[in-house]
């Protein structure tokens, strides 16, 4: 599971079938206009140019109509070809098949929450920041907010939708059609820290993806050094449970990410840095300094406690 | 009276064979133009001196010439725009590699705000409007714009605005949400402070005085037209002017109903966009793009017009198609309010609707086409002299068409999905903008620098300013497309390091410095020459509309004699010959209206003194605008004082003894409704 | 000497009613600026309807029908003194213009009196929910709109009692002043029936 490098968050390397169309119709797109932009600047510069007689002619010359009346209606036709691509275009990437794969994503100021819902409500997996899904299969998001319009944006995979508080969820879906991590990122302007609302979408394939789901749905894992337990308590101890869950704890604060797998992700603070020990430690320490405005706090730890702490947030696979 | 108007319409159809050279020693030395010849010195003195602007002490709040006040409102809106430029450059800097420190996230984001909102409120369509308020008197032949104590208002209204945001940016206190200001990210909840407040009451500010220039110039392009142009001889710019105008009247109101409901959502809490209450934040969206989508036009449509005045005079010919060009324009007019969703495809309205408004956004593009393709056969047809003006022209046509097509490639809903709310947008709408508007603004104002002040630009530093705009503005926003495409969003303060924008944006970024480079070249050309600069006499360029047919810069009255025209370029059929308007009396401030569509001449109407009421209204006015930023009881304690203003505005001022000519009674209209507007 | 021929505009008069005067033109392009916002709001008043299941929302009662009613009565009663005041001014008859412009204004000062009644009968109040801050808004967009024109008329009518009275461009100023008034009394009848008879009738 490697990082694609370069087009991470590119439209123009499409991964799933959405993104797809939209890059085979942009590319379209490019080569018409392209082709008109040559076109008007050849005619401008032939313009300026061209041999004239010393004496500028009285009136307007026929031929001159004629080529302004032509242009015009090549402009009519290539309009028309270029919406018509553009409609079967629109229904090409809503042409997907009911029986997906559903998961609910919440935007908040400035992290994503991403949840895999189950009638059976032990099977539910809470997790941020992170989608998994299997290659080949549709997934539907559906997006909605808890505070202000964001928009959810995975270039590689399909273009952006709203998600809007007060509205009934907006519904995005995908298909992933290469295994893969993706980038994305926040798309509508939120506030402070809008520049750091990333998310990574990983594309399994199916086996893999169904191994993840079952690992995802267990509870946390018991700390098992001294290290580790003491990092619990320090946890429990201190604000954080107030804000974090973290299953099979008593911690189920609601208003941050659930951390149940924290150790698992790829990064911390919604895509903003790398999630490793030195990064970690810095967060818990002076969030405020690492995403300035964000609602996680600065915490004030004791002589000794932060290391334990780290070793038990990096055990929770 | 009525049989001269005929003979005048039968002149009517003279070619373009009868222009004269671009440089012609005949016309150099004309100072004053034909319509002031050798033999009416007095009564130019006469005029001279009952139009005359104040003079005292307190001239500044009293003057109501519409050249002075153009001025004023040109160089204004060029102060607002070096400061958001100034703010331009700071984001570039601060975007030029990742994860960048320069600037915080907090002033990040106000300044992102504050360069759209100075851009769009207090730069480009004030801009626009100003020079129209100095050129469409002088270009329909008449004496004055009508109401010119509103001229003297909305300038002020204007001023203090402006005043009010950077007052605010350097209290920390300015807005921060953008300058579309969504909803809930503006409401009381999500923004504390008096930050989107500001925003709020700038919009009042500026639209009101967008709105009555507005009203201004339909009037005076309506009424005001010297006899003999007929409607369908309006200089194209005048058209422009008259379609942008008709647009602000029913576009300006959608923002202005949206800041206010802003402003009451935030002071007395009302929900009108507050979902747990039953508003709808998408209601915000609907009515600032009714408005937001119009505002685009209303800035590039007045930069047509000043295409077709410079390609005119450069080329040495009449535009092609003249008919197609106002058909075009006025499309324009009316496809620009049909096309406001195309701002909202992301927020998954139904399908149906987006194909309209996906068809509408590119149909657009033919009124456009037209235009583009009537110049091209303009210079095919014509003799292309490369001055200045005509180089910003082309760089125009080079820019904006990229421009035009990229939002061909918006108006696709997939396309915009993955390129809405990213750089390519940001590089679309400069290229429109910057290419649209920008470019024909500064070709138009180096065309008609030597009218303003009576003498010429440099020209060799006008080309070097030209090209590194030119280079500059391409280095800078034409790698903002890729950016886009490869995932970058706006309005992001940092970015990391493993998205691989830093290259592309360093590059945008010197580009900006070029561009930087070329403004200043142009403003200090500017400067220096208005000064220093060799002498124009009235007729530099040997142009062929009215604004040409007077001194550089024009008397107080304008036109000594009011010209009577017979074609589209009264100055290149011998107007020496041309019938001239007599009769106008010259002891008072007389204005002759004409009728709207064939312009004959349909009465006389006095027009007002130098008064500093309407800087007192604007004061009273502006102070209830900063109350309402601190409670709604400003409003209420403010309306007295504006309204007792306005009636001291417009209570007449006869003189009391009998028997004594009536020297002028001052007012021009019943009170100003603008603030049912508020 | 170069001859050349003149237009001579001395013997035009120096005022003219109607279409021809530039007043009418802005009255006409305000009377644009106007309806497009009434139009704007009322666009959203509906808009927030579609967003519910009942109009008004549960637990918001229906306004009262009578006031406004009443006010719809007043408001065309004063379309007769409005027109004789027109009329008078268009006639350049300085006696029935001074008459008729006090009852003109007496009519908009009884519909002033009555809208403040009209308020307290909304049973709704602005910051309750959406419904109540759109018909307080848009009741509210009204009354400003006419205490404007209220306080335009009435300087106007004092002015024709004073030695300004008597000028010609003065019963330009108002007739055009009684032009507008058709437009008050005429977007007052869309805001009544959207305010007090939409929600009963839909």
């Amino acid at each position: 599971m490697t990082t694609a490098g370069r087009g991470i968050q590119s439209a123009l390397e499409p991964a799933g079938m959405q993104a797809e169309k939209i890059a085979d119709l942009w590319q379209f797109f490019l080569v018409v206009c392209t082709v008109v932009y040559v076109l008007v600047i050849i005619f401008l510069l032939a313009a300026l140019f061209r041999r004239r007689p010393e004496i500028v002619p009285k009136a307007v010359s026929p031929r001159v109509r004629k080529a302004v009346i032509a242009a015009t209606g090549l402009t009519v036709i290539t309009l028309f070809a270029l919406l018509t691509a553009s409609i079967f275009t629109s229904r090409g990437i809503a042409d997907v098949p009911d029986r997906a794969i559903q998961i609910a994503v919440m935007g908040r100021q400035w992290w994503w929450q991403v949840e895999y819902d189950d009638r059976d409500k032990s099977k539910r997996v809470t997790t941020a920041n992170e989608i998994t899904i299997p290659v080949g299969v549709p997934v539907t998001l559906h997006l909605r907010s808890s505070d202000v319009i964001h928009s959810f944006w995975v270039p590689n995979l399909h273009g952006k939708r709203d998600l809007i508080p007060g509205k009934n969820a907006t519904t995005l879906t995908i298909r992933a059609d290469r295994p893969g991590v993706y980038r994305g990122q926040c798309a509508e302007f939120c506030g402070y820290q809008h520049a750091n609302m990333a998310l990574w979408v990983t594309a399994l394939p199916m086996a893999e993806y169904a191994k993840w789901l079952e690992d995802a749905r267990k509870p946390s894992k018991i700390p098992s050094t001294a290290e580790e337990r003491k990092g619990q308590d320090v946890f429990m101890n201190s604000p954080c449970p107030l804000c974090h869950t973290i299953q099979g704890t008593p911690a189920n604060g609601k208003t941050g990410p659930d951390l149940t797998h924290f150790a698992s992700r790829r990064s911390i603070a919604a895509g903003s840095y790398p999630n490793n020990r030195g990064y970690l430690g810095g967060w818990i320490l002076d969030a405020q300094h690492l995403k300035p405005g964000a609602y996680m706090p600065s915490i004030m730890l004791e002589q000794g406690e932060l290391q334990p702490l780290i070793a038990y947030l990096e055990s929770l696979r | 009276m009525s049989e001269h108007g005929a003979d005048a319409g039968s002149v009517h159809g003279a070619h373009v064979g009868t222009v004269k050279p671009l440089e012609d020693p005949h016309l150099k030395v004309a100072h004053n133009g034909p319509y002031r010849l050798p033999g009416d010195e007095s009564l130019h003195k006469q005029l001279e001196k009952t139009w005359a602007p104040a003079k005292d002490r307190f001239r500044w709040f009293k003057q109501v010439d519409h050249k002075i006040l153009g001025k004023r409102f040109i160089i204004t809106a060029f102060i607002w725009f070096g400061l958001g430029g100034i703010l331009a450059a700071l984001m570039r800097m601060q975007l030029s590699r990742p994860e960048n420190t320069f600037l915080s996230p907090d002033q990040y984001n106000q300044i992102f705000t504050m360069h759209g909102v100075t851009m769009m409120f207090l730069f480009a369509v004030p801009v626009m409007e100003a020079v129209a308020i100095y050129f469409i008197p002088l270009m329909i032949g008449s004496r004055a714009l009508a109401f010119p104590r509103l001229t003297a208002f909305s300038y002020y209204m204007f001023l203090f605005g402006g005043i009010l945001l950077y007052v605010s940016f350097f209290l920390n206190m300015a807005p921060d949400t953008g300058w579309f200001t969504y909803f809930p990210l503006a409401s009381p909840e999500y923004a504390p402070g008096k930050r989107v407040d500001v925003w709020g009451q700038l919009v009042n500010f500026t639209e009101i005085s967008a709105i009555a220039v507005a009203i201004e110039v339909i009037v005076t392009v309506l009424k005001q037209r010297t006899p003999g142009m007929s409607i369908n001889r309006m200089p194209l710019y005048v058209w422009a002017m008259l379609i942008t105008s008709f647009m602000i009247v029913f576009a300006m109101p959608a923002v202005m109903l949206a800041s206010n409901y802003l402003a009451l959502d935030r002071l007395v809490g009302t929900h009108f966009f507050n979902p747990a209450e039953g508003g709808d934040p998408l209601l915000w969206q609907h009515l600032f793009w009714f408005f937001g989508h119009p505002e685009v036009y209303i800035i590039f449509i007045p930069a047509l017009g000043m295409v077709s005045s410079i390609v005119t005079t450069f080329c040495r010919r009449q535009v092609f198609g003249y008919t197609a060009m106002v058909l075009s324009q006025v499309a324009t007019g009316f496809i620009g309010f049909g096309l406001w969703v195309h701002h909202m495809f992301a927020t998954g309205l139904p399908q149906s609707g987006q194909s309209f408004f996906t068809a509408a956004s590119m149909m657009i593009a033919i009124p456009s086409g037209i235009q583009i393709f009537c110049w091209i056969a303009t210079i095919w047809m014509g003799k292309p002299v490369f001055k200045p003006p005509l180089m910003f022209v082309l760089g125009f046509i080079a820019i904006f068409v990229l421009g035009g097509l990229t939002g061909v490639m918006l108006a696709s809903i997939p396309i915009d999905l993955q390129v809405h709310d990213t750089f390519f947008v940001v590089a679309h709408f400069h290229y429109v903008l910057i290419g649209g508007a920008v470019f024909p603004l500064l070709g138009a104002l180096y065309y008609w620098f030597p009218k303003l002040t009576g003498r010429l630009m440099n020209d060799r530093a006008g080309h070097v300013s030209f090209w590194l705009l030119f280079i500059g503005f391409n280095l800078t926003f034409f790698p903002m497309h890729k950016l886009g495409l490869i995932g970058m969003p706006r309005r992001v303060y940092t970015y990391h390091p493993e998205t691989a924008w830093g290259q592309l944006n360093l590059l945008a970024s010197i580009g900006a410095a070029v561009l930087a480079a070329g403004v200043i070249t142009y403003i200090v050309n500017a400067l220096v020459c208005a000064k220093h600069g060799a002498v124009a006499g009235a007729d530099p360029w040997n142009g062929g509309t009215l604004e040409w047919g007077t001194s550089s810069p024009p008397p107080h009255h304008n036109f000594t004699n009011m010209p009577v025209v017979s074609g589209h370029e009264p100055l290149w059929h011998a107007p020496e010959h041309a019938p001239v308007v007599t009769g106008l009396a010259s002891q008072q401030k007389e204005v002759l209206i004409t009728r709207a569509f064939d312009a004959e001449p349909d009465h006389r109407y006095l027009y007002p003194t130098p008064t500093p009421w309407p800087f007192f209204t604007a004061v009273a006015t502006g102070a209830i605008f900063v109350g309402c930023l601190f409670t709604p009881w400003a409003f209420a304690l403010g309306l007295p004082f504006a309204s007792a203003m306005a009636i001291a505005w417009f209570w007449p001022t006869t003189p009391k003894k009998e028997g004594e000519v009536p020297e002028d009674d001052g007012s021009e209209s019943s009170p100003p409704r603008e603030e049912a507007l508020a | 000497m170069i001859r050349r021929d003149t237009i001579d505009v001395s013997a035009l008069p120096n005022h003219a009613f109607g279409s021809r005067s530039i007043m009418w033109w802005s009255t006409m392009t305000i009377i644009c600026i106007e309806s497009t916002i009434f139009v704007l709001a009322i666009a959203a008043h509906f808009y927030l309807q579609g967003n519910e299941e009942t109009w008004p929302p549960p637990n918001t009662n229906l306004p009262g029908v009578l006031w406004g009613s009443i006010n719809v009565g007043i408001l065309l009663v004063s379309l007769i003194p409005n027109e004789l005041t027109k009329r008078a001014a268009e006639e350049m008859n300085l006696a029935k213009v001074r008459l008729w412009s006090v009852i003109a204004v007496a009519c908009a000062v009884a519909f002033v009196i009555v809208r403040a009644l009209e308020f307290r009968q909304l049973e709704v109040s602005w910051d309750s929910n959406a419904y109540g801050s759109s018909v307080w808004t848009l009741l509210g967009l009204h009354t400003v709109h006419l205490v404007t024109d209220l306080i335009d008329s009435a300087v106007l009518a004092t002015m024709m009692f004073t030695r300004h009275g008597n000028e010609a461009r003065r019963f330009v100023d108002v007739a055009e002043n009684a032009f507008y008034w058709y437009f008050v009394v005429l977007s007052w009848i869309p805001i009544y029936v959207v305010l007090y008879w939409a929600p009963r009738w839909l």
